[in-house]
């Protein structure tokens, strides 16, 4: 006890460079845990932005690529599938619910979807969580526009604003729809995936708005005015993709093959979870690559405390001397510098820990709105827990460099005390 | 100067022959004695100057460093025959050590300083709370050598050197050990002081029935012990650098 007493007053005497020491440490250790709250935050981000939908149809293309353009917004699509497709597909008995998704257009560098008013029905995130209106109501005239909860805040919507959708996904739309202008109708509540980011219309507003459009440019002349086009029954010859429950799981594959062997054109069914994983594959080599460089800063933090202890043992040889003269023996010695480099692991393990999880507090919102990404505060996981003690391990074992050589040290001062 | 076994026959406590030491590093200066003995309860005081060998033959009393010949015994145990560990425990069982100045470890408390070689010797602190707690019996021996019972609960680096030395004669004779080998302690005290950390520490160790072993250059202090020996008389040096290495 006595023993333990002196190890802790003795830190206590340098407690500058311990403090620095464990300052070091914790830093370090925030940045592996930031690493790691990031890396799980974003992949649960993106696996909470589609639950519920069995699959995603759309025109034959990788997978990847179908998922991160139909329901992230990343890329486009390089073709449609016709109406008719959708229509064969919507009819079989595998299908319980489906909906259009039309994309292509934009307002102000958020993407406008063209869909139909299910799509706020069956479109769900978070495991179960469906959307939900903060204010006015789902679209029911067809230039009515419902908004994601970042398009309302950042360009300040509110019901009954007129907006105008630009042809194209660009940030500054060269054409504009500007002669069939939208009314907001609703605006969202916040869901921390790309539906914040999007302009929801019908499917009958994307193809009113084309109407007098052919090959991606108006066509002179040939312009109906907003009040003619509410009298047209409105078809949409073609969508972008396709989101589809199915009846029961164990149907799902046999409707996939039917997707994937259809005969009239190319198109490409996807199990979303599925694609995610092949998603995490593709950016494994990053994922490992900042690990490796968060666990690098750790093994620098470590070495920065075993060069404190051995900076020390100068000063400690008077110390470790006269612990030697009233009867220590080398497991004391050695004990006494390990155990007081386990003491500094640990509590920059711990403050890094705490220091994490108030800065993740603190930051969350901001992130949030910044990269539209949302992480969960929860308790370290199993393996993180194992990699803090592997941390501590780790620094107890490195204790031991200092350790033996302040052993030998002693075993050479003899008697000799020095100041 | 007549070695004290001749004198006696009273078995005894140090017994040194044969022996050889060398320090590791290339100057190989070591230290030899043919034979050199105590017997138990005696006071006595080995004269030597600077590179006599002093801090050398204390480490191998000590059992800090180990001979490469010869025996060491002390209390009738052969302590070269010893591992490492089972030195490091019959010094902290045993012997108690004061050292010239820098005894204490500055940031603990005085009591803890006391206590601190019975986290070490299991026989030794049987004895010390032999009377009551180890605590009470570290304060007995502090207040006995002339300290206040504030003083006792404060930093050791608080204390003047002289309480210093006095804190470490406590710490020497907590459950009084057999043998108390004290190097040089009343250097650092004026020649006032010396004389009355002597008188305490002669009836301290007197109490506690311990051999009491010091060296020093100080040819004063001879008049108070039991008996006096040089120490040129007992060690030979061997090798070269001898004043730089047994200077200290």
């Amino acid at each position: 006890m006595i023993l333990l007493r002196l190890a802790q007053q003795s830190l206590r005497n340098r407690w500058l460079t311990a403090l620095l020491t464990v300052l070091a440490i914790a830093v370090s250790v925030m940045l592996l845990l930031g690493v790691e709250k990031v890396r799980t935050g974003a992949k649960a981000s993106f696996a909470n932005t589609i639950s519920g939908t069995d699959l995603v149809v759309g025109a034959r293309s990788g997978s990847i690529q179908l998922l991160l353009y139909s329901v992230f917004r990343i890329g486009n699509a390089t073709n449609n599938m016709t109406w008719r497709s959708y229509q064969a597909i919507q009819a079989r008995p595998e299908v319980a619910w489906s909906v259009p998704l039309s994309l292509g257009d934009s307002h102000r560098g958020f993407r406008v979807l063209g869909t139909t008013p299910d799509y706020f029905k069956h479109y769900k995130y978070r495991r179960d969580r469906s959307l939900t209106l903060d204010q006015g109501q789902v679209f029911d005239d067809l230039f009515d526009a419902v908004i994601g909860a970042d398009v309302a805040r950042d360009l300040g919507y509110k019901v009954g604003d007129a907006i105008v959708v630009a042809h194209g996904a660009g940030r500054i739309g060269i054409q504009k729809h500007d002669d069939k202008p939208f009314r907001v109708s609703g605006v969202l509540a916040k869901t921390g995936t790309p539906v914040d980011r999007t302009v929801h219309v019908s499917l009958q507003a994307i193809e009113a708005v084309h109407l007098n459009w052919k090959n991606g440019a108006p066509q002179p002349g040939r312009n109906l005015s907003a009040g003619a086009v509410r009298r047209l029954a409105l078809q949409p010859k073609a969508i972008t993709a396709a989101l589809i429950g199915v009846t029961s799981k164990i149907r799902m594959f046999k409707l996939q093959r039917y997707i994937n062997t259809y005969r009239s054109e190319p198109l490409s069914a996807i199990l979303p979870g599925l694609t995610l994983y092949e998603l995490w594959a593709l950016v494994g080599t990053a994922e490992t690559a900042l690990f490796v460089v968060s666990f690098m800063v750790v093994v620098t933090a470590i070495l920065g405390m075993v060069t404190m202890i051995l900076a020390t043992l100068g000063e400690r040889r008077r110390e470790i001397a006269i612990l030697r003269s009233v009867g220590a023996g080398p497991v004391t010695v050695i004990g006494m510098l390990v155990s007081e480099a386990v003491m500094l692991c640990t509590a920059g393990v711990l403050l890094g820990l705490a220091a994490t999880y108030a800065l993740l507090y603190a930051l969350r919102p901001l992130i949030d709105d910044w990269y539209g990404l949302h992480l969960g505060i929860e308790p370290p996981a199993t393996h993180e827990w194992l990699v803090l003690l592997g941390i501590v391990v780790a620094g107890g074992l490195a204790g031991l460099l200092p350790a033996l050589r302040a052993y030998k040290q002693s075993l050479a001062d003899g008697m000799m005390v020095k100041s | 100067m007549t070695l004290l076994s001749e004198q006696t026959t009273a078995a005894p406590v140090i017994e040194v022959s044969d022996m050889a030491f060398s320090w590791p590093g290339p100057e190989r200066y070591g230290i030899s004695i043919d034979q050199f003995s105590l017997v138990k309860g005696s006071r006595t005081l080995l004269l030597g100057p600077s590179g006599s060998g002093k801090s050398t033959f204390l480490s191998l009393l000590c059992g800090i460093a180990t001979p490469k010949r010869g025996t060491i015994r002390l209390l009738g145990t052969d302590i070269t025959k010893l591992t490492n560990g089972g030195r490091d425990r019959f010094r902290a069982e045993h012997i108690g050590i004061i050292f010239q100045m820098f005894n204490l470890l500055p940031y603990g408390s005085v009591v803890d300083n006391v206590l601190l070689p019975l986290s070490f010797a299991h026989q030794r602190r049987q004895r010390a709370e032999a009377a009551g707690t180890a605590d009470s019996e570290a304060i007995r021996l502090l207040r006995e050598l002339g300290l206040s019972e504030t003083q006792c609960q404060s930093q050791a680096a608080a204390l003047s050197v002289g309480q210093q030395q006095r804190v470490a004669v406590a710490r020497a004779l907590i459950g009084a050990p057999e043998i108390i080998v004290a190097d040089e302690p009343t250097s650092a005290l004026d020649k006032e002081r010396q004389a009355g950390f002597l008188d305490l520490l002669f009836e301290q160790v007197a109490q506690s029935k311990s051999t009491l072993v010091m060296v020093s250059h100080d040819e004063t202090l001879a008049a108070r012990f039991d008996q006096v020996l040089q120490l040129t008389d007992i060690v030979e040096i061997d090798g070269q650098r001898a004043t730089e290495k047994g200077s200290a």
